[in-house]
């Protein structure tokens, strides 16, 4: 069985199976393996290089058709809801953003083609600071933000 | 594993999808308060849900988002009784997969 897994692995298999079961055999780091998953994006220390990361650039263009939802104040910042509806046309995907978390890249959301412009979800906040939901509709990212006062900060430690 | 509690409910022409996961989430940040060791960062990286094998939506998480995460969206182009499949992988290789019937 590990033999099997080795060689998957070194054939530069993508069978997601194969590959969960090579990392859960400690084989690899999944920073290897899920080149799907954006860790430059996800381990960015600001808004600009996680957007940077994520998209190729971090131009955005204010836009009133984003709408967030989510506490004035949060007062377990562990658990804090967040949900971005959008009507703006081609959406491809909805990114939310904790400004002042160490990392605020929280979540991306690639939208398919029959997918509507809205997500919901829940995040740890760090601290009181805005709350940014990216639309990427069109080849162009929008964005608004909305500011969320954190009680009891949510990221441990 | 049962890991991922999932409703898909079909109003007019728009399927809402609500689901629930169990999972620590743990960033890594955290220190065990018994050891005072660091616990390791432990969290769901995608999340994908699939209508009639097509994708219909890929999330893709940090550790910030929350313990037992709630994910919600919606999508148009399903029928009441098609099969939707939701299937989430961690950074550690573990993973689930949970089908479902819109209703």
């Amino acid at each position: 069985m590990i033999d099997m897994k080795r060689r998957t692995f070194l054939k530069g298999s993508v069978a997601a199976g194969a590959v969960g079961a090579a990392v859960s055999a400690g084989l690899l780091t999944p920073r290897m393996v899920l080149a799907a998953w954006p860790t430059a994006a996800f381990e960015a220390k600001t808004v600009d290089s996680a957007l940077d990361a994520l998209m190729g650039s971090h131009t955005l263009e204010g836009s009133d058709k984003i709408s967030i939802r989510a506490p004035d104040i949060a007062e377990n910042g562990a658990v804090v809801p967040v949900s971005v509806t959008t009507t703006i046309p081609g959406v491809e995907s909805i990114s939310i953003i904790a400004e002042k978390n160490a990392a605020p890249l929280t979540a991306s959301f690639v939208l398919g083609a029959g997918a509507e412009g809205f997500v919901s979800t829940r995040i740890k906040m760090g601290k009181t600071s805005s709350v940014i939901a990216v639309v990427k509709a069109g080849g162009k990212m929008y964005s608004t933000g909305k500011e969320v006062k954190v009680t009891i900060g949510g990221c441990g430690g | 594993m049962a890991t991922i509690k999932v409703r898909a409910k079909l109003d007019g022409d728009v399927t809402t999808v609500k689901a629930l996961i169990q999972h620590p989430m743990e960033t890594g940040q955290v220190k065990d308060k018994k050891t005072g060791k660091l616990i390791p960062a432990h969290f769901i990286q995608e999340v994908k849900c699939e209508h009639n094998g097509t994708s219909v939506m890929t999330a893709l998480w940090g550790p910030a988002v929350s313990k037992n995460p709630y994910l919600s969206f919606k999508f148009k182009g399903a029928k009441s009784g098609d099969t939707l499949k939701l299937s989430w992988v961690d950074n550690k290789g573990g993973s689930d997969t949970v089908e479902t019937q819109v209703s």
